[in-house]
């Protein structure tokens, strides 16, 4: 393609030369991923400073097991996130996921066949959140609300409240987060795998479209519907992931696991790290950042033995500064338009045009990244 | 009514009887129009008239509640924006469907990036740079970069790169202008002027332009159609009519519609 089809007749006007680029590490990080980034330097070098059980290496495993659960849902949510929307029901998943591989191996099926069973659970309950805030057109606040009470619910009803152990072989649960670094690798993993296809595949581009103007990306012709509701599988299915590897790391299934608030601490890192609540902005890398910060906070105040409800209070106070300079930043960049963004961004109650068939996933990856810069 | 395997005259594109409600309101009641190869149709009416209702039926966004649509003698049902636009019909919205916090050459390419792998398909950002800006060079449209995101260009700026998208597809044989210059200065207006003309003229693109500018109507169209309350009531070739004509029509039937409405 190319060939322009028409050119009006010519008078030589070009448009003007393109800036001069920005440095690549510039471009990777920038603005408020920034920002976070200097924060979070700043974090390590004071708590090196201010402990001396900060710098070591049994802290680095203890500090990895902080970060690895917030950033692995940070990562998750900010698909979602960048829709306008948000996933609250991920927290419930991920404390089902563990008892149903529990549950499968109880029934006769053998753990690594369990997991992957789990998996798609997680995806199908992904879906329909999906389904149901897209094309019911329930607020995915209220949808996912009522889905983490619900499969918080199940848990507690088919345990009877009790502590249960993961079941599944040494090997298996070495990998799957009881070695001290496999859940931080993991995390790490999902991160960039993310990144890239968030940032350099075609869906990821639908996705910050569908975002940042639902109406203008269906007349566009993006599937807009089939977009939103793998954003949520994507979400759901992170959850489950996490909460298997959370069981292997901690060594027992608790039912009662506050999974609604570790939730909303993967939200607050996508926040801290530059994802707007208001769609259509997203990072996963100023997602994963942000995490690194939350854990590291939460692991120096440990140390210091600063009172667990002043992490309370701090994470409270980053979340609030994160949306000021959020939006701040945004009116600078935006500069005379400042007030471009008040427009409607809801993703829900679009016309009915908006409403697309769902085609087949587009799933299997293909290896070669010819990403370009 | 017509029937569906009756030649249809070459009419590149014919839609017969074409209704569509909103809930209560009824939006088109019983359109009926053609477009023939090469030609550029004027469509005019009052706010609300159902003009840009019918352009999105076209284009396959919204699906009509009755009636028949043919491109080149062919009955077809768009299920959506991509089925339309397999059949060679491009469209520049109302509201112009630009992202606002995408680049200049994202929204260019919108839903039609250039990629390399299947299944997760690779942007080909560099690619795609070059050819956005060496596409907006050759129609003259000057913008500061295709980096920049589309909020930052003027209400005029955005109408060009809305145009240019629609424009730059190749395989383009009917082009659906829905109000194409309302924001736009004298100089970018009859650039984009030229360019369609040169469409229609060079390249045989038909055109279905709306706009409530008769002297741009006047200056771009072979044919006029007015179209009220959801139906066509005037059809008549340019130079059967005239701006004083057309003008009076309007404000008789507006006051027709004022005593009887
Ligand atoms: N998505 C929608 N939901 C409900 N009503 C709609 C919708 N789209 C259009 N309408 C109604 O249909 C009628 C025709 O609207 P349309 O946008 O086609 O008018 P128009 O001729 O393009 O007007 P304008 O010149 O102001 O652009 C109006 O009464 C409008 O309120
Ligand atoms: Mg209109």
């Amino acid at each position: 393609m190319g060939t322009p089809v028409a050119t009006a007749s010519t008078e030589g006007r070009g448009i003007p030369a393109a800036p001069t680029r920005p440095s690549r590490w510039r471009r990777l990080i920038q603005g408020q991923e920034l920002v976070v980034t200097l924060v979070g330097i700043a974090l390590i070098i004071f708590f090196s400073v201010a402990t001396s059980a900060f710098a070591t290496g049994s802290n680095l495993s203890t500090v990895s097991g902080y970060i690895a659960p917030i950033l692995i849902l940070a990562v998750a949510e900010v698909p979602v996130l960048t829709l306008g929307e948000i996933d609250l029901s991920v927290g419930g998943v991920y404390v089902l996921s563990p008892f149903l591989v529990v549950y499968l191996n109880n029934a006769g099926i053998p753990p690594l066949l369990g997991i992957i069973i789990t998996l798609v659970i997680g995806i199908v309950i992904g879906i329909i959140n999906g389904l149901i805030t897209v094309y019911l057109r329930v607020p995915s606040f209220i949808t996912t609300l009522g889905t983490v009470f619900a499969l918080e619910g199940i848990v507690l009803l088919s345990s009877n409240g009790i502590q249960v152990n993961p079941v599944g072989g040494d090997t298996l649960a070495q990998v799957l987060g009881a070695w001290q670094f496999s859940s931080i690798l993991w995390a790490l993993g999902i991160a960039v795998a993310l990144h890239i296809v968030f940032r350099h595949t075609s869906f990821g581009l639908h996705i910050t479209a569908t975002g940042g103007n639902v109406t203008a990306s269906a007349e566009s012709g993006v599937k807009v519907g089939w977009v939103r509701v793998a954003c949520f599988a994507i979400c759901s299915l992170l959850g489950a992931f996490l909460g298997i590897l959370d069981g292997y790391r901690i060594g027992s299934l608790n039912p009662g696991t506050d999974g609604l608030t570790l939730m909303f601490y993967g939200v607050a890192a996508a926040v801290v790290g530059g994802t707007a609540l208001t769609g259509g902005k997203g990072t996963i890398i100023g997602a994963a950042i942000g995490a690194i910060v939350l854990g590291v906070l939460e692991d120096g105040f440990n140390i210091m033995g600063i009172n667990a409800f002043a992490y309370q209070l701090v994470l409270g106070l980053a979340i609030l500064g994160a949306m000021i300079l959020n939006i701040q930043m945004d009116s600078l960049r935006a500069g005379r338009r400042g007030g471009g963004r008040a427009r409607k961004k809801s993703a829900r109650g679009a016309d009915p045009g908006a409403g697309q068939s769902l085609p087949s996933v587009e799933d299997d990856s293909s290896p070669e990244s010819a990403s370009t810069h | 009514m017509a029937d569906q395997t009756k030649n249809q005259g070459g009419s590149v594109l014919r839609i017969e009887e074409i209704s569509k409600s909103f809930g209560p309101v009824s939006a088109l009641e019983g359109v009926t129009l053609h477009l023939e190869p090469g030609e550029v149709l004027g469509l005019v009416g009052s706010n609300g008239a159902g003009k840009s209702t019918l352009v999105k039926i076209i284009t396959g966004y919204y699906q009509p509640d009755g009636g028949r649509i043919w491109v080149d003698g062919e009955p077809v049902e768009f299920k959506s924006v991509d089925d339309a636009r397999a059949h060679g019909i491009e469209t520049v919205f109302q509201d112009l469907a630009l992202v606002d916090e995408l680049s200049v050459y994202h929204n260019l390419f919108l839903n039609r990036e250039l990629t390399v792998g299947r299944g997760l398909r690779f942007l080909r950002n560099k690619r795609m740079k070059e050819e956005a800006r060496r596409y907006l060079s050759d129609i003259q449209v000057s913008i500061p970069s295709v980096d920049t995101p589309v909020e930052k260009l003027s209400g005029g700026q955005r109408q060009a790169i809305a145009v240019a998208r629609a424009t730059r597809q190749p395989g383009m044989k009917i082009l659906l202008l829905d109000e194409p210059l309302a924001a736009m200065g004298a100089r970018e207006a009859s650039l984009i002027i030229a360019l369609v003309k040169n469409l229609a003229r060079e390249h045989g693109v038909s055109m279905l332009v709306v706009d409530h500018n008769y002297t741009h109507i006047f200056e771009l169209c072979d044919r006029i159609n007015v179209i009220e309350q959801g139906r066509v009531t005037l059809d008549k070739r340019v130079e059967e009519t005239s701006l004083g004509e057309l003008t009076e029509f309007m404000l008789t039937s507006y006051k027709q519609q004022l005593q009887y409405g």
